[in-house]
């Protein structure tokens, strides 16, 4: 019985740190629509810059505090309202999401820089001791953190229900010019709203901090709060009170699966289920509430289309990319960067610009936000090195086939969610494989898995080179596959679906199917890819398919354009070059990129000062957009989307 | 229309004189587009001034300029003899320049008596004097109250819409098409509102397509097409050439 008191009050403490963060994330969309992925990311940065104010520099508790929480929360949240969101008024329902994406990269590869993960770092407690009650002990600690969480939840109920100001703060994001009109700043509310938001959010990072009892982790304190956001989703990110109760009941339900649940478990998967736990509360979540309590504040706006490549032109582009393929194969098969072989790095890039492909299909053509590509990558990768010994065709079958059902599995519970909730529940799906599945010894084992280069009846492709070419083979049938899917009626139904589902629907076509099915195609692809992958590093280890390389490789493909094939192709060149280059930096590459694209639906590659005109390719008649152009950056004429409406 | 003493509806008289609004050369864009082709309009003290025009012509936009809701690519506007220039629609709202836009001008996840409360902005107004002016004038809203105004008809949140101009008491209002989408008999009962604000000393813009409607409650009318004014008088005088202009 104590035990089970014991373990409840270190839930409800628990539970209380989420209900602080996912406050922070209900003021924040409350007040601008957008929901802010890097909210676990500030709480992490908090907590690091208290450490480092307290443990380091011996700064008073209190002072500490009102640095990190007051000064420097306030600081940053008014400076991420006015020079990265307020800018993106009017950009599409998924730009806010990878904005706040690209920001979350940038806080944890910033602390990786300034504070090096092989260094333990202890917060204590901001008040020591314990007491005694009931027969059970409970450190001060705890009860602060309690205590916190209600004032906090009552204060900002008071707040938006009682005062003048906060509603305002409610009524920004349903009409912000109307609130103008009304005579309050709808910017300053906005403002207000975030420096709420990330006031929150580093509350519950410093206050979890001392929990952390083996030391604050980068990466952990980056996704502890991601339970958070399943109570911020119960409480259809608008109602404080049910977040509350909601965040309350999931650290309750963790606390006690981890201590009742988890002991019974084999050895191997106990660690599995305490990592991904929170992410499995959060799809629950997302799939289980009916769809129309998730209220969106998406905004529709039209954007110009890529042109698509015509068929023949498609063939041609396609021959000549694996003619330059040949060349740079045998030009370079000697080569070595770093201790890898030039041709593995350019294998590399094609593997990954198919699962960029991926993308196109999915996020470009139909816009379904997807942040789980790698983790399909992952299971393909896994798939290719179990099946038939690895190194087989059937393999990559296997893989593509497997994935594909994965995806559809995975995408029949989530097709009517829509922008930030398909996002957040491929966010949790891509999390709970990382760390319950791929992080498991057993499955890469302790010193990753093998796979063999792909034999084939009287064919050797054991080398680089024949590794390399048959890789760029696959890179263009997939390229032709993305962009015959987007000529045929399917694809036109692709686009449907993404500019109008009401309109999609009252035609009579089947909505759910149409996702479903281009989400299994897509998680076919990266599965595919990942075989791919597989073979050409020959070895695949746990943290290929983490969960920040997968989001860091979307925001790519999204700065350099996520509906076009040499979008695609691009964003795997810079992901490759630059993790190689810089590893540590990467994700501060993205996001500063994604941050300077900005509202910018095109991408780079969409920005037309960009085009330039190929001689050979004919405007197409009915149109006065400058066809026939192609970006500055694509080589060939796969890559001849330039702009024109979509058909 | 106006003498410069104005009776409120709880009435108090205030000497306020409404300003008048002038609109010269006023030219706007969106994006490369333009859609206001130099427009010149004069908005006499205290007269209600009816915007008519078919759809597409420019009129809504203009308002939009009018409230600061749109930057201007050339000319200017004046209220009285001030330039609002670059000034922000929260200002202007502040200045006692209002402006029910198109729509429902409502905050519809709000309920009623928290849109009411967002609009005691001006100084002076309590919340007890907004309550009582809005539900001596649309009773419905008083059993409304605590309803979210997005759950209520059409009709009653244009009421709630149109209470700001009752309760702000604002000395230039600008309605676009306030009868939109609406049963005759509510849209009969909202202009008679108009009637009642006019005589209490405001400079009304109203935006309208339904031209008899609108010619009613008007001291002078102004006819827009393409971006462009294109004719401006009586409203008798208007009434005959809008049946000209429509049916071109």
């Amino acid at each position: 019985m104590s035990n089970f008191l014991q373990f409840t009050v270190f839930g409800i403490m628990l539970g209380a740190g989420y209900a602080i963060a996912a406050t922070g994330l209900v003021v924040t969309y409350t007040t601008s629509g957008v929901f802010n992925f890097a909210q676990g990311a500030v709480g992490m940065i908090a907590a690091f810059g208290y450490w480092e104010l307290v443990s380091a520099h011996h700064v008073p508790v209190l002072a500490a505090l009102v640095i990190v929480l007051i000064l420097g929360a306030s600081i940053c949240g008014a400076f991420v309202e006015r020079v990265l969101m307020r800018r993106l008024h009017g950009a599409s329902a998924e730009r806010p999401v990878m904005v706040t994406l690209g920001l979350m990269v940038i806080l944890t590869g910033m602390a990786t820089i300034l504070w090096s993960p092989t260094t333990q770092r202890t917060v204590e407690p901001m008040i020591t001791g314990q007491f005694s009650l009931v027969g059970i002990n409970i450190q001060v600690q705890y009860v602060l953190i309690i205590a916190v969480a209600i004032a906090v939840a009552i204060g900002l109920r008071a707040l938006f229900y009682t005062t003048r100001t906060g509603y305002a703060l409610r009524a920004v994001v349903d009409d912000p010019e109307l609130l103008g009109m009304s005579g309050v700043s709808p910017n300053r509310m906005s403002q207000y709203g975030w420096i709420l938001g990330f006031m929150m959010a580093a509350l519950s990072g410093v206050l979890l901090a001392p929990t952390q009892t083996t030391g604050i982790n980068i990466e952990a304190m980056t996704l502890l709060v991601v339970s958070g956001y399943a109570a911020a989703i119960v409480g259809r990110l608008k109602n404080i009170p049910v977040t509350f109760a909601a965040a309350i009941a999931i650290g309750l339900a963790e606390n006690y699966v981890l201590n009742y649940v988890e002991p019974h478990l084999p050895a191997n998967l106990q660690t599995d289920m305490t990592s991904a736990l929170p992410m499995v509360f959060l799809f629950i979540a997302l799939v289980t509430l009916p769809s129309v309590r998730l209220r969106a504040v998406g905004r529709l706006t039209s954007m110009k289309a890529p042109r698509v490549a015509g068929g023949r032109e498609s063939l041609v582009a396609g021959a000549v990319f694996l003619v330059v393929a040949v060349v740079v194969a045998f030009a370079f098969a000697d080569t070595n960067i770093k201790g890898t072989t030039l041709l593995t790095l350019g294998g590399m890039v094609l593997t990954l610009a198919i699962v960029g492909l991926s993308l196109v299909l999915l996020t470009g053509y139909s816009g379904q936000v997807s942040l789980c590509q790698f983790s399909f990558m992952g299971i393909g990768a896994f798939i290719m090195g179990k099946v038939a010994g690895g190194g087989s065709l059937l393999g990559l079958i296997a893989a593509t086939a497997i994935c594909a059902g994965v995806g559809a599995l995975i995408a029949w519970p989530t097709v009517r969610l829509s922008d930030l909730y398909l996002a957040l529940a491929t966010f949790a799906f891509a999390d709970a494989v990382a760390t319950g599945f791929f992080s498991d010894g057993h499955i890469y084992g302790a010193g990753g898995l093998m796979v063999g280069r792909i034999v084939l009846p009287g064919l050797s492709l054991g080398s680089d080179t024949a590794e390399f070419l048959l890789v760029a083979v696959f890179f263009v049938l997939c390229a032709w596959l993305v962009l015959a899917i987007r000529r045929s009626l399917f694809g036109r139904r692709l686009v449907a679906v993404n500019d109008s589902p009401a309109a999609y629907a009252t035609v009579g076509l089947d909505i759910g199917f149409t996702k479903v099915a281009v989400f299994a195609i897509a998680a076919g692809m990266a599965g595919l890819a990942g075989g791919l992958y597989a073979t050409v590093q020959q070895i695949v280890g746990t943290t290929d398919f983490d969960i920040f390389p997968g989001i860091i490789f979307v925001l790519f493909v999204t700065i350099w354009s996520i509906r076009t094939v040499s979008g695609a192709f691009l964003a795997a060149l810079t992901y490759v070059v630059l993790n190689q280059l810089w590893p540590s930096s990467i994700g501060i590459f993205a996001g500063i990129g994604i941050i300077l694209i900005g509202r910018a639906a095109g991408g780079i590659l969409g920005i037309e000062a960009l085009h330039v005109r190929l001689p050979w390719v004919k405007a197409p008649s009915g149109t006065s957009d400058p066809s026939g152009h192609l970006t500055a950056f694509g080589g060939t004429a796969l890559a001849t989307e330039g702009s024109r409406a979509a058909g | 229309m106006s003498d410069g003493s104005t009776t409120s509806t709880t009435g108090a008289t205030t000497s306020t004189l409404p300003p008048s609004v002038s609109v010269r050369g006023v030219r706007a864009s969106y994006g490369r587009i333009e859609v206001l082709h130099g427009v010149d309009l004069e908005v006499p003290a205290g007269s209600v001034f009816a915007l008519l025009g078919p759809n597409g012509a420019g009129k809504s936009t203009l308002l939009k300029v009018l409230s600061g809701r749109m930057r201007t690519t050339a000319g200017e506007v004046l209220v009285g003899d001030v330039p609002i220039g670059k000034t922000p629609s929260e200002k202007l709202a502040r200045q006692g320049i209002c402006a029910v836009p198109e729509g429902r001008g409502i905050f519809p996840n709000l309920t009623v008596r928290e849109n009411l409360r967002i609009w005691t902005y001006r100084g002076g107004i309590t919340m007890k004097d907004v309550e009582e002016q809005t539900y001596a004038t649309f009773p419905v809203l008083k059993e409304r109250r605590r309803q979210l105004a997005g759950t209520m008809s059409g009709g009653e949140q244009q009421m709630l819409a149109i209470s700001r101009a009752l309760v702000t008491r604002p000395r230039v209002l600008y309605l676009d098409e306030l009868s939109m989408g609406l049963a005759p008999l509510i849209v009969a009962e909202l202009y008679e509102l108009v009637g009642t604000l006019a005589r209490q000393g405001m400079t009304i813009v109203l935006v309208e397509q339904f031209v008899t409607t609108a010619l009613a409650v008007a001291d002078h009318a102004a006819i827009m097409v393409h971006g462009r004014i294109e004719q401006q008088g009586t409203p008798s005088e208007m009434a005959d050439a809008a049946l000209s202009i429509y049916l071109a």
